[in-house]
């Protein structure tokens, strides 16, 4: 278990903000973390890995990893950091990327299977694919066989298909290794299919903190689904209208009355719902 | 022209090369650490730290050569420290030409392999601390591998610069043959007694070796960045 009461002094983009988190996170356990940029996010991980300062406590399985007098030092804390931009060393090999954090050549092999790597294990970083640097990201965390992993927006970068088969990927490595998991993401449906729990941050605080599905499950009243999406453009056919809607990469097409888009602009976000066939647009 | 070159005396540019790879060789060691140190620290020392490292850059190598003539001198304490304990003369042979063309040249060695430790993100060594690995074991196996143009640079560039080096040489050394007469030195004694034809020979012989030094700089950086600059983090 993860006992955290920390809080720092953050430049935000509007001035000072505090960091300010008090919580505990179960052993085992996969959290997501979410919130607008510039919320702390990336921060907390960072103070977690030791790579930040700040003031507070943090106890893992009842171990000291901060408080008044004592910092832990990053290297002695066994963890496992997947960094956003990937952070490769360009001058080592994948095989030889898993080997400098740990000699066990048995769990780098095994993680090389797990991420489909084998064949390319004698492979420098500049001739590999996004998808893979992050799988190299992901099993040279792992080799440090960490209590706690910490993920800082590991799929942000990459296309849909890649981020189903990495999720998976991370799936099986965190039940596969009992890791204690953190992982930041902005994805709603990333965050449903691999956490159990979300804690939402705003400005430095927890705003919201639950399962994913009470956190983000946002349809309301008698509306069967409910889309926010951004809308592109509307055209006019016949006597009615179209609007044009992208619901994340989808593109869709709803019919809309005369009245209605007096009060559309192209380019705001909308939210889209239905109750049976007839599907309803409401401003956000 | 067989017979010039038969009889040319080899002996300062022996001598220029033997100082260029002894200063090369103790500024590498030497700034490995300070370009680590200024390259990662938040201290306020910071600013000042480079604008010691620097002064050699900017200075008259009269001006230098004044100081460290004065610091090393056996009437100074340092000179009179060495003399003393191990009985080392400062000044006026060639180990006081080495110690000067240390401090002379030490921006650029430090300079350039300081800027190649900056220009690395500091995601990357992260990565190597939360893999356990401490800062010299982070220096050695993932900052220096990754920063290889810009150490060959710093040697190339500290090497070349000792070879060329004339005015702190003429202040600390004088004209010592086989001592402190090094190529540069040499070749303004030439002219001096107006021995053109060995003055050229001497020249041209720097111009060509410097040439094929930069160049072999150059080929060896372009195939690095063929090798691993598409990595950019």
């Amino acid at each position: 278990m993860i006992e955290i009461d920390i809080h720092k002094k953050l430049q935000g983009a509007e001035g000072e903000m505090l960091l300010q988190i008090n919580s505990t996170i179960e052993k085992g356990s996969f959290t997501a973390l979410s919130g607008v940029s510039g919320s702390g996010k990336t921060t907390f991980l960072r103070i977690l890995a030791g790579l930040e300062k700040a003031e507070g406590e943090i106890r893992v399985d009842g171990e000291i990893w901060l408080d008044s007098v004592y910092v832990k030092p990053t290297q002695q804390r066994k963890i496992g950091f997947v960094f956003q931009n990937y952070a490769l060393f360009p001058n080592m090999s994948i095989e030889e990327h898993l080997l400098f954090v740990n000699k066990d050549k048995t769990l780098a092999k095994e993680l090389l299977d797990i991420t489909q790597l084998s064949a390319l294990a004698n492979r420098l970083p500049a001739t590999l694919s996004g998808g893979q640097q992050q799988r190299v990201n992901l099993c040279r965390a792992m080799m440090n066989q960490p209590t706690l992993l910490l993920m800082d927006e590991p799929l942000s970068a990459l296309d849909n298909t890649m981020r189903t088969k990495l999720q998976n990927e991370i799936l099986t490595l965190h039940k596969r290794f009992g890791t204690t998991t953190i992982m930041v993401s902005h994805d709603p449906s990333e965050i449903y299919n691999m956490a159990e729990r979300v804690i939402l941050l705003d400005s430095g605080k927890v705003i919201e903190d639950g399962s994913p599905k009470e956190v983000l499950l946002k349809t309301s009243g008698s509306a069967k689904f409910s889309f926010e999406g951004k809308l592109i453009d509307i055209v006019q056919v016949d006597v009615v209208y179209i609007a044009i809607i992208a619901i994340g990469q989808q593109l869709t097409e709803i019919v809309v009355s005369h009245d209605e888009i007096k009060h559309l602009t192209i380019g705001q976000m909308v939210n889209i719902s239905t109750k049976a066939f007839s599907p309803l647009i409401k401003l956000t | 022209m067989i017979e010039i070159l038969q009889n040319l005396d080899m002996t300062p540019f022996i001598l220029s090369f033997k100082l260029a790879l002894l200063t090369t060789s103790i500024l590498l060691v030497i700034s490995i650490p300070l370009a680590w140190y200024l390259s990662q620290t938040k201290s306020k020392m910071k600013p000042f730290l480079e604008a010691i490292t620097a002064l050699p850059l900017v200075l008259p190598p009269s001006v230098l050569g004044f100081y460290i003539l004065v610091v090393l001198s056996s009437n100074s304490f340092v000179g009179a420290f060495f003399e003393e304990m191990f009985d080392i003369k400062l000044i006026f042979n060639f180990t006081g030409l080495v110690v000067a063309s240390c401090i002379y040249s030490l921006p650029f060695m430090v300079q350039p392999i300081q800027g190649g430790f900056e220009s690395l993100h500091k995601n990357i060594l992260e990565a190597s601390y939360v893999a356990g690995k401490g800062e010299i074991e982070t220096i050695f196996r993932v900052a220096l591998p990754n920063i290889k143009p810009a150490l060959l640079t710093g040697l190339i560039i500290t090497f070349a610069h000792t070879v060329g080096e004339f005015g702190v040489i003429l202040m600390i050394g004088g004209s010592i043959p086989g001592e402190t007469k090094v190529a540069s030195i040499a070749i303004y004694e030439m002219v001096e007694i107006m021995d053109y034809t060995a003055a050229h020979i001497y020249s041209a012989i720097m111009v060509l070796m410097s040439f094929l030094v930069l160049l072999s700089v150059y080929i060896f950086n372009a195939k690095q960045a063929i090798k691993i600059g598409k990595y950019h983090v």
